[in-house]
């Protein structure tokens, strides 16, 4: 009978390369920064530009969350989704323009008051529409891929017809809160107020998710659930249920998203959804179906991508998003961070 | 002779058999029937939207795949006419190299993306089509210079087919023998011809293979089918074919632009036809058309009228105007595949 061989285990650090791959995803978002900051020529627009870039992205992770999380969750893709933020942006600023005085008001108190009640108003209004949307449309085609798609992009004509009904075929144009107009002087760069809320707002909604994906029991289910629902079923838990809670809730930030691209844009038209709904698409395959902090880094992406290729070659820029798409696509099939078991 | 011409493939309902045998005759013989511009027009459009709807039929119905970029390979079509057209001059060989560029062109972009979205996974597809498709929009109305952005451009057609080219001087039951019927015989006959290919394609042994992908993808995989190019082929054909409706259609209206070619508005019209009609089947496509295209045509007089009479209360006029149109599509589209997914020819079929 033979020895058993020594044991001697060998403690090698990883190297470089393993260690940085798993913030690949994260460091494109500066990387993306940096070349434009080679190619734009002047410092200060550079700086604009990315300032306006991140509020834009903030503004479409906001809008495409809760769109990856329900996929990831349920299989369900939900081209519906365009139509809340419509919605959220049309219900948003109808509160706005009801409160002429607090919004006019120089007062920085008043107008967040104002732009609150907007956007409480609007995630309402779109949290209740998740939830017959959910229970009319998409309810009865679970797991037929094709019927969901059909279907919902069926309630996206019919919400938006009807946004046309109740609000009348124009668009609408509204003007910032009083004290959010303008922009402030940095280091030669002027940025817009608004831009530096909106990537405020975007932070703290990134970061709630999180904590609560991260550090709550409804978080820890919803992401067992994301990556195998059946099991999550079997301990015990009602998945359906979960899945209802974060389809309102994806909702209800789409609706935010909406009144927040209104206040960016000053117009709606009952088609700003269907048309954010595109680059929300491009966003959640880039970042990896069901994968939070993918969306997060995707969304930033696209920002930048779109800001700067707006500057430099204006007719390109939804198509340099999709060249991004594509490089992504090439070099991780499933997006930078799936999550997502191949169904 | 008749069996071995549509493959085999009988409507297998007699209802559905006499309704088809009519839609034929009619468009056969449509100028004759029918005289007038507008009725004329109306047998053109159907005749069109029958290769538009059964080649899209051919990827959702038959291969179970959802996109979003059809009026983009359409478009393609309609333009490669058009532009050539424009540059080398009003002749049939423009019109050949034209068509023959835009299939080319169509072909080659449906293949990248059918690579970069259904190796992953075939919802992907559809995602990626509806993003592509509103680039390509965009860039057309952008590029002003080459293609007239949104006004479109306007076609010098070979004289042939205009209604100043005379071929036989005295009228034929009443009907003015001109290039403007040639240019009617040359959509008809392109429609029954590509359909008469297209159902022979269904009941081939490819058409065999795509259906028991669209049952059980991953089945079809382990009995030894590889999928994915299955999915690409019937993408690459369906997109093909689009591009050559797209291309009879710029010849037929005189005229393109991104309203007719282009826009997502004709997409959901394509969908519900496939959809009203019956996914899955070619006759499908005939019968979605013609009710879809007769429906259009004739429907939204019907609505003003009731909007103006309904004028005394709320809310009903808004509902009932004209230009809520596409409201009422939309509710038809969510009803039928809720209540009506095989459409009406699945509704006919069950019911012998």
């Amino acid at each position: 009978m033979s020895q058993a061989p020594d044991h001697a285990p060998t403690m090698q650090r990883l190297n470089l390369v393993q260690r940085i791959t798993p913030f690949v995803p994260a460091l494109l978002v500066p990387l993306i920064a940096l070349l434009g900051l080679l190619f734009i020529p002047s410092g200060s627009s550079w700086l604009t530009l990315t300032v306006s870039g991140l509020a834009m992205g903030m503004m479409i992770f906001i809008m495409a969350a809760g769109l990856t999380l329900i996929f990831g969750l349920m299989d369900v893709i939900n081209f519906g989704h365009g139509a809340f933020i419509s919605v959220g942006a049309f219900v948003g600023v109808t509160v706005l323009l009801l409160v002429p005085g607090m919004t006019a008001a120089p007062s920085v108190g008043l107008n967040l008051v104002a732009v609150g009640l907007a956007v409480i108003a609007a995630m309402l209004a779109t949290g209740v529409m998740g939830v017959v949307f959910e229970r009319v449309i998409v309810r009865p085609v679970y797991g037929a891929h094709l019927k969901q798609i059909l279907i919902t992009v069926g309630g996206l004509i019919v919400i938006e017809q009807l946004i046309h009904v109740f609000w009348g075929p124009d668009e609408i144009f509204l003007t910032r809160p009083e004290t959010l107009k303008g922009a402030i002087t940095f280091a030669g760069a002027a940025l817009e107020k608004y831009r530096l809320l909106a990537v405020g707002v975007g932070l703290v909604v990134f970061l709630a998710m999180r904590h609560v994906l991260r550090h709550t029991k409804l978080g820890l289910i919803v992401r067992a659930g994301v990556e195998n629902g059946e099991m999550v079923q079997a301990l015990g838990y009602d998945i359906k249920r979960v899945f209802v809670l974060v389809f309102v809730a994806g909702s209800a930030l789409a609706g935010l998203g909406g009144v927040m691209w209104a206040l960016y844009q000053e117009v709606i038209t009952a088609h700003m959804g269907g048309q954010m709904l595109i680059l929300v698409f491009i966003v959640i395959i880039i970042g990896g179906l069901g994968s939070v902090e993918g969306c997060f880094i995707g969304a930033l992406m696209v920002g930048l991508l779109q800001n700067y290729t707006a500057f430099l070659v204006p007719k390109l820029a939804l198509v340099s998003n999709i060249g991004l798409m594509m490089l992504i696509l090439m070099w991780r099939p499933q997006g930078m961070i799936p999550v997502v078991k191949a169904k | 002779m008749l069996m071995k011409l549509i493959s085999g493939d009988t409507p297998r309902s007699p209802i559905l058999s006499v309704i088809l045998a009519a839609i034929l005759l009619s468009l056969a013989f449509a100028p004759f029937l029918f005289p007038g511009t507008r009725p004329l027009d109306t047998a053109a459009h159907i005749c069109i939207f029958i290769i538009l709807v059964a080649s899209y039929d051919l990827m959702l119905g038959y291969g179970g795949i959802v996109s979003f970029a059809h009026t983009m390979f359409f478009g393609i079509g309609a333009y490669g006419v058009a532009l050539s057209l424009e540059h080398m001059g009003r002749s049939f060989g423009a019109v050949a190299f034209g068509t023959v560029a835009g299939m080319i062109l169509a072909a080659a972009l449906a293949f990248v993306i059918a690579m970069f979205s259904l190796r992953v996974r075939a919802i992907f597809f559809a995602m990626i089509t509806l993003a592509v498709a509103s680039a390509v929009a965009v860039l057309v109305s952008q590029f002003s210079t080459l293609t007239g952005g949104e006004d479109g451009m306007t076609l010098k057609i070979p004289r042939e087919l205009t209604p100043a080219f005379k071929f036989h001087d005295e009228k034929i039951l009443g009907v003015r023998m001109n290039g403007k019927l040639l240019n009617y015989y040359m959509v008809f006959f392109s429609t029954l011809i590509l359909f008469l290919v297209m159902l022979r394609m269904v009941n081939s042994p490819f058409g065999s293979v795509l259906k028991a992908i669209r049952e059980n993808a991953f089945r079809a995989e382990a009995v030894g089918y590889r999928v994915v190019v299955y999915r690409t082929a019937v993408t690459v054909i369906s997109a093909m074919i689009a591009a050559l409706a797209g291309a009879i259609y710029a010849l037929w209206l005189r005229y393109v632009g991104p309203a007719t070619t282009l826009s997502f508005d004709i997409m959901l019209d394509i969908l519900l036809m496939v959809v009203i009609g019956g996914m899955g089947t070619m006759y499908g496509a005939v019968i979605g058309a013609t009710v879809f295209v007769l429906a259009q045509t004739y429907l939204q007089d019907l609505m003003g009228t009731a909007s103006d009479a309904t004028s005394a209360l709320p809310l009903i006029p808004d509902l009932l105007n004209p230009d809520r149109w596409l409201l009422w599509l939309g509710v038809l589209f969510i009803l039928s595949i809720y209540f009506f997914p095989t459409g009406v020819v699945g509704r006919l079929r069950g019911a012998k």
